[in-house]
């Protein structure tokens, strides 16, 4: 195997050695830095910056074709249709109702799901932080789950949560009513973050822990030689120095919790009605899953979405410019 | 003396908050790893006894017999007490709370047993027809190779453009050094979730749509990537370099054979990375993947599940088949993998 990778390695080198010399011997030594630049820059160019302007285009425009020549310039209706609502806080008075009620489930999909994970990913990161046996155990246990694809996540909780599941008959055992999980809207709506916090949580436990793990020892030698009590040292000491990891954390899993999709796509498929649809599923249904496809809509859509993002991404950059510093 | 005793660091005996974490910690260690292992135990389950309810924590099966006269096999149950205490009968139809029975010796009798009387006649049968079935009725070696396909291939082009693009970045002077590295990071900000419908249009002019390079070529650039190796190759002292140089190796050679063996540790963080991101990935394949000669495992599990509700048993056995591969890497490089996502902060 590992004779096999290096002939492979070799046979590379040796392959683009002399195209790259005469690169090289042409355009001079200094001007190389461009020939190893341009791969990169060309898939960002075709597949990240001209679908941005594009995608201005296509919120701009209508109908189900998707070359930019045969579609009709509709300027802002796009958006005016999506933002036409009798009041934003009640989905059915707006004209694209599945739109609103998309955006009040992600709204409060993300609230719920980052506020319960950040919680119980500092609780476990505390207690890993401790002097305690098998903790690398523990942590690898806690982060498996990240690593698993979210259709395999989806699927391991749907066959727990199916009608004659094993949550059901622990429910039974219990002497409990059975309940359809997935198909009452507002356990559907939990199951989907609960799901999403266990696929993901593991990965904010670690981040957390080295956050910890970077707080220095002599802090709390001192706040011990004081008699300082534990719980206070946790909200003098522990809490105020690990705030800029926090906020690192907070804004990290806002914008993941923004685009959440593949996993619930998979465990409710954002029924049962439109209970668990959010923002990216809208998106997907609208522009790519039902027909005719109102590319246009899913367009302006994803730009809106692209508005909060870029707001939270601008708060990550200042979280860690602010971490960097005081870390 | 007491508060010696009880506190935190530097003691070598367990106190009550420890246990109070172990405890947490079970918990922790049953949520997390529960739903996996019983993932896994119900994967060789036979569909009889994934249709039992309630379900048992081992593969125990409902066994049944053929009976003369039944075009079906019946089940057998043990009469635990009663009339027929002792027999071993099989059971025609179930009415009300009450069974009626045949005995697969004397198939001319008809017996009605309580069903509180009879218990099922169990055996451990592990069925491994789950797995081996996957290869025959499904072609579930079709899709493990269209996703192999993609995340072998995705990650040798991302490792290698990327660190070429970084290898540029830490190791040149030149106008516009600054702005193209801003560039590329931007890209964090512009997720692929929010240029669908153009990216869409993009790849379907190429050709692209239904072929794997419709999810590769899009995937291979990665700001994370750059970033990551950039940030390391600062650290390789440009005198190695300009070393080189001077017995004359060209800027590929001092690109391949210094600087690429020198970036291994952050190479192998890309490319676990790589490996994950492509192996796992949903929403683009499902988007430009369409026939299903060309799904990844992820998009045949999630059309089989959709249409094969009841057929729990394949699609049991072919998710523990796609979470394999996965969970073997990360036994094996599990301390390298959590350190390298510690330091780099990324998913």
């Amino acid at each position: 195997m590992a004779a096999l990778v290096r002939a492979l390695y070799e046979g590379a080198f040796n392959l683009f050695e002399k195209p790259m010399q005469m690169l090289q011997y042409s355009l001079g030594a200094h001007r190389m830095a461009w020939v190893f630049l341009l791969p990169n820059l060309l898939i960002f160019g075709l597949f990240t910056y001209l679908p941005i302007m594009l995608n201005v285009w296509y919120a701009s425009t209508s109908g189900d074709r998707i070359l930019l020549g045969d579609r009709d310039w509709v300027g802002t209706a796009n958006f005016a249709t999506l933002l036409d609502c009798g009041s934003y806080l009640d989905p059915n008075t707006c004209r694209r109702d599945l739109f609103w009620r998309a955006v009040h489930n992600t709204g409060w999909f993300v609230v719920l799901q980052v506020g319960f994970m950040i919680l119980l990913s500092l609780i476990a990161a505390l207690i890993l932080n401790r002097n305690i046996p098998l903790k690398g155990f523990f942590r690898a246990v806690f982060f498996y789950p990240v690593l698993l694809s979210p259709v395999v996540v989806a699927l391991i909780w749907k066959w727990i949560l199916q009608r004659n599941g094993v949550l059901n008959a622990g429910m039974d055992w219990a002497g409990m009513d059975t309940v359809n999980w997935l198909l009452d809207p507002s356990w559907a709506f939990f199951w989907i973050v609960f799901v999403s916090i266990w696929a993901n949580m593991g990965f904010y436990v670690l981040i957390l822990l080295a956050g910890l793990q970077a707080i220095p020892g002599d802090v709390y030698e001192a706040a011990e030689m004081d008699g300082t009590p534990a719980w206070r040292q946790l909200f003098r000491i522990t809490l105020p120095l690990l705030t800029p990891t926090l906020l690192v954390v907070m804004v990290l899993s806002l914008i993941r919790a923004v685009q959440a999709f593949d996993e619930i796509y998979v465990l409710t498929g954002g029924g049962p009605g439109s209970a668990t649809t959010l923002l990216i599923q809208y998106i997907y249904d609208v522009g790519f899953a039902t027909r005719p496809r109102q590319f246009g809509l899913a367009a302006a859509a994803s730009l809106l979405m692209a508005g909060v993002l870029l707001v939270l991404t601008l708060l990550q950059l200042a979280a860690t410019r602010k971490r960097a510093e005081e870390g | 003396m007491l508060r010696f005793l009880t506190q935190r660091r530097g003691r070598d005996r367990l106190d009550m908050t420890d246990w109070i974490a172990f405890g947490v910690l079970g918990l922790g260690v049953f949520l997390m790893l529960g739903p996996v292992l019983w993932l896994v135990l119900s994967s060789f389950k036979t569909e009889a006894a994934l249709q039992e309810y309630p379900p048992r924590l081992l593969p125990l099966a409902p066994q049944f017999v053929e009976v003369e006269g039944f075009e079906t096999a019946l089940q057998r149950f043990r009469v635990i007490s009663g009339e027929h205490e002792g027999r071993e009968l099989a059971q025609i139809r179930r009415v009300g709370l009450n069974a009626q029975m045949i005995d697969p010796a004397n198939p001319e009798e008809r017996l009605n047993v309580h069903i509180n009387d009879r218990e099922a006649v169990r055996a451990v049968q592990v069925e491994t027809e789950n797995y081996t079935g996957l290869f025959t009725r499904f072609n579930f070696l079709l899709y493990f190779w269209n996703s192999t396909f993609i995340t072998v291939v995705a990650t040798v082009l991302t490792v290698l453009f990327n660190s070429m693009a970084a290898f540029a970045l830490a190791k040149y002077r030149f106008t516009g050094r600054t702005s193209v590295f801003l560039l590329i990071i931007a890209t964090l900000m512009i997720p692929p979730t929010v240029t669908l419908v153009p990216l869409f249009l993009v790849v379907s002019q190429m050709g692209l749509i239904n072929s794997p390079w419709a999810v590769i070529w899009p995937a291979i650039a990665t700001p994370t990537g750059v970033f990551l190796l950039r940030q390391y190759m600062l650290t390789i002292p440009d005198d190695l370099l300009d070393a080189a140089r001077m017995d004359n190796a060209s800027e590929w050679r001092v690109y391949w054979k210094i600087v690429l063996p020198l970036s291994a540790p952050a190479l192998a963080v890309l490319i676990i990375f790589s490996v994950m991101w492509r192996w796992n990935e949903f929403l683009w394949p499902l988007i430009v993947l369409n026939r299903s000669e060309v799904f990844t495992l992820q998009l045949a599990l999630n059309s089989f599940q959709g249409e094969l509700q009841t057929a729990w048993s394949s699609l049991l056995a072919m998710t523990v088949l796609t979470l394999l591969p996965i969970t073997l890497v990360f036994a094996f490089l599990q301390k390298f993998i959590t350190q390298g996502i510690a330091q780099s902060g990324v998913k």
